[in-house]
C-alpha cells in the first residue's frame, strides 16, 4: 500500500470499490475500466455507466474516518460521506477516460447529464471537484442548483469544495438561499462560514422577515450567517427576536441558533443581550457544549424521531 | 399493497399521488406514451424520457410510492418517420436506466406499415437487452390488432412470458391467456374496461397472468382504478389470493423479469434510496388501513390554505 500522502482520488476510489463489491462484479468492472481507459466508444461508456448499479449493486460505501482523511488529503475539501458503490464506480469510470483535447470532457459531461436518471445525476455532480478542467463545468454546476431534485442540488451544495472554489458571490449566495428554501441543511456546505458575506447576511434576514410575516418559523441556520455581520441595531434586533422565539412552531433549536448568532456578533449590545436574556446558553457556548455542530446533530436526532405526517411524509416543496 | 402497472403520472396532480398512497399503492409503472398531441422533435422526446426516469421518479418518492417506467416509441408517433428514426437511435441510452422495467408501450394504432416497422425494431431491442415488452393494443379494430401484436412478437422469437398485452377486454382476453401472454386490463372509464366488468372477468378467467391497471393519464381517468377493483372484487366474493395476484403479484412477476423492480424496494429499500429518492410509504410504516379517498377531498373540505 502506498503511503497516504501519495494517494490520488483515482486510486482511493478503486480501493473502496474493490473492498465493497463482490469479487466477480469487481472483475467485470475492471474490464469495463480498461475499455474506458482506451476510450473505446461512446456506446461502451454509456453501457458501462448503465450497467454499474445492475452489476455492482447500490450498497453504501460506508467509508470510515481514515478513508475520509485520505480523501481530504488526496483532494482538499473532498468528503465522500454517504456515497454509494454505484455512484463511486460511475465517477471512477469518468476519471479513467484518457486526457483529451480541451473542452472534450465538459462536452461529454453535458451529453451524459442530458440523458441521466436521478442516481446518475447525483453521481455526476458529486464528482465536480475531481474532473479535469473544472472551470468548463461551471454552467453545468448551475444546472444542478436549478434542479428540482433536492438530492441533485445537494450533490453540488453539500460536502463538495467546488462551489467555494469556483462560484462568485452572487451564485454562492443564491445557492445558500435556495438550500434553505428547499429544506436542505446549510452545515454540510463546504466553506459556509469562510464564504459568508454581508450581502448574504442581508438576504438571510430578508428571508427571516418573509417567514415571520407568513407566521412561520425561520430556519435556524439563518442565524449562523447573520451573526458575524450583525453590526447594526436592526440585525441585532432580528437575532433578539429569534432568541425570544415567539413565533408559532419556533423551537428550542431556534433559540440556541439565535444565541450562537448573538455570540458571534461584533456588536457589544448583542453580547450584552445574550448575557442578560439567556445566560445558560451563553455559558453553554463558552464551555463548547453548544456549537453549530452540536446543533446540527440535535436537529438530525429530532428529524429522525419526528412523527411522519399520516399521508404525506416529510414532503419537501416540489413546486417551482 | 397494490401495484399500478400503467399510470401516466406526469399528467397527474399531487392530490392523485396522495390518494394513491393512502389507498395502498406502493409502486407504479409509467409507460412512455403519447402526450395528447404529437412531438415534433427528437429532443423533446429525450427530455420526456429524462423526466420519467428522473423528476417523476423523485416526485413519486416524496409520496412514498416507488416509480418505475417503460421506454419506447409509441405507435402514433411511429408514423412520423423522421422522429421515429431519432427516437430509435436514443432509446438504447434510456433502456438501461435505473427502474426501466420494459420496452413499451409499443404496438399498433392504425396498423400502418411504419407502426409495424418500429414495433418490430423495438421487439428486437427488447430481446437484445433481455427486457419485457409492454404492448399497447389499438382502440380501433382491437381484436385483429391484438392478434397481430402477438403474432409479430412470436415471429420475432419473444417468449410470451416476457410480453404484457395491455388494454384487453372481454373480446381479447381469451386468446391472450390461451397463447401464454400476460393479460393486462386498464380500468379506464368509457373507452377501455370498467371495474364491474373486470370483476366478471376475474370470475370467468381467474387471476392467472391477469394484471389490473388504471392507465390514468391526461384524459378523464381514475388513478384509484386498481384499489377500486380490489375492493369491488372483495365485496363480491372473489378470493383474496386472486385479488392479490391481479393487483400485485402478477405485476411483480411479469415486470420483475427486468431485474429492476422487486418487493424489497418498498419493504426494505437501499439506504442510498432512503436518503435521496424515496420517503417511505406511510401505510407500510404506520399500520394505517388503506383507504380509498377521492383525490383532493381534504383540500376541498377546507377553505384554509397554509
Amino acid at each position: 500500500m502506498l503511503d497516504a500522502a501519495s494517494r490520488t482520488p483515482l486510486s482511493l476510489l478503486r480501493d473502496w470499490i474493490a473492498d465493497c463489491a463482490a469479487p466477480d462484479a469487481f472483475a467485470w468492472f475492471e474490464g469495463r475500466l480498461a475499455l474506458a481507459a482506451a476510450d473505446s466508444s461512446e456506446r461502451d461508456l454509456h453501457i458501462t455507466l448503465g450497467l454499474i448499479p445492475r452489476r455492482l449493486g447500490k450498497t453504501d460505501l460506508a467509508l470510515d474516518a481514515a478513508a475520509l482523511d485520505a480523501a481530504a488529503a488526496a483532494r482538499p475539501g473532498w468528503r465522500p460521506v454517504d456515497w454509494s458503490l454505484d455512484g463511486a464506480a460511475r465517477l471512477l469510470t469518468l476519471l479513467t477516460l484518457p486526457a483529451a483535447e480541451p473542452g472534450r470532457f465538459a462536452e461529454r459531461f453535458k451529453t451524459l447529464r442530458i440523458t441521466a436518471d436521478a442516481a446518475e445525476l447525483i453521481a455526476l455532480f458529486r464528482g465536480l471537484p475531481l474532473y479535469p478542467e473544472p472551470d468548463a463545468l461551471a454552467w453545468e454546476a448551475g444546472e444542478a442548483l436549478r434542479s428540482n431534485l433536492k438530492p441533485v442540488f445537494e450533490a453540488v451544495a453539500h460536502r463538495n469544495p467546488y462551489p467555494k472554489e469556483r462560484f462568485d458571490e452572487h451564485r454562492w449566495n443564491q445557492m445558500v438561499l435556495k438550500a434553505l428554501f428547499i429544506g436542505a441543511a446549510l452545515h454540510p456546505i463546504d466553506g459556509l462560514d469562510a464564504r459568508a458575506n454581508p450581502e448574504l447576511a442581508r438576504i438571510m434576514r430578508d428571508f427571516a422577515h418573509e417567514r415571520w410575516a407568513a407566521g412561520r418559523p425561520a430556519p435556524y441556520e439563518i442565524w449562523r450567517i447573520v451573526g458575524p455581520f450583525s453590526d447594526d441595531a436592526d440585525a441585532v434586533a432580528d437575532l433578539t427576536r429569534a432568541l425570544a422565539a415567539k413565533e408559532a412552531a419556533a423551537t428550542e433549536l431556534t433559540r440556541k441558533a439565535a444565541a450562537l448568532g448573538l455570540a458571534s456578533s461584533p456588536s457589544p449590545e448583542a453580547k450584552a443581550h445574550l448575557a442578560q436574556s439567556a445566560p445558560e446558553l451563553k455559558s453553554a457556548i463558552e464551555s463548547g457544549a453548544l456549537t453549530w455542530e452540536t446543533l446540527a446533530a440535535e436537529n438530525a436526532v429530532k428529524s429522525a424521531n419526528a412523527a411522519p405526517d399520516p399521508v404525506l411524509p416529510n414532503a419537501t416543496p416540489a413546486g417551482a | 399493497m397494490f401495484i399500478d402497472t400503467h399510470a401516466h403520472m406526469i399528467s397527474r396532480t399531487t392530490d392523485d399521488y396522495e390518494a394513491m398512497a393512502a389507498a395502498g399503492i406502493v409502486a407504479l409503472i409509467e409507460p412512455a406514451f403519447w402526450l395528447g398531441q404529437p412531438r415534433t422533435h427528437v429532443a423533446t422526446y429525450i427530455d420526456y424520457l429524462s423526466t420519467i426516469v428522473g423528476f417523476e421518479r423523485f416526485r413519486a418518492g416524496q409520496f412514498g410510492i416507488r416509480h418505475y417506467c417503460t421506454v419506447g416509441l409509441n405507435s402514433k408517433e411511429a408514423n412520423n418517420e423522421a422522429l421515429a428514426e431519432g427516437v430509435m437511435e436514443i432509446l438504447p441510452r434510456f433502456a438501461l436506466k435505473d427502474g426501466v422495467v420494459a420496452i413499451g408501450e409499443i404496438g399498433y394504432d392504425e396498423q400502418t406499415p411504419l407502426e409495424d416497422k418500429y414495433y418490430r425494431a423495438q421487439l428486437e431491442l427488447a430481446k437484445e437487452l433481455d427486457l419485457p415488452v409492454l404492448v399497447h393494443t389499438p382502440h380501433r379494430d382491437k381484436k385483429r390488432g391484438t392478434t397481430l401484436s402477438m403474432d409479430v412478437a412470436l415471429e420475432h422469437g419473444l417468449d410470451p412470458s416476457m410480453v404484457i398485452i395491455d388494454h384487453n377486454n372481454e373480446e381479447t382476453v381469451g386468446e391472450v391467456l390461451q397463447r401464454g401472454f400476460w393479460a393486462a386490463f386498464s380500468i379506464y372509464p368509457s373507452t377501455k374496461m370498467g371495474s364491474q366488468r373486470m370483476v366478471e372477468i376475474l370470475r370467468a378467467y381467474g387471476a392467472e397472468r391477469v394484471i389490473v391497471d388504471s392507465a390514468c393519464d391526461w384524459g378523464i381517468s381514475d388513478p384509484l382504478g386498481v384499489p377500486k377493483v380490489a375492493a369491488l372484487a372483495r365485496e363480491q366474493g372473489v378470493s383474496e389470493e386472486q385479488i392479490r395476484k391481479a393487483t400485485y403479484e402478477n405485476a411483480l412477476a411479469a415486470f420483475g423479469q427486468s431485474g429492476q423492480i422487486a418487493e424489497n424496494h418498498w419493504l426494505d429499500p437501499d439506504p442510498i434510496d432512503q436518503r435521496t429518492l424515496y420517503e417511505g410509504n406511510s401505510i407500510l410504516r404506520g399500520g394505517r388501513e388503506p383507504k380509498i379517498e377521492v383525490p383532493g377531498a381534504r383540500r376541498r373540505e377546507s377553505l384554509l390554505i397554509e
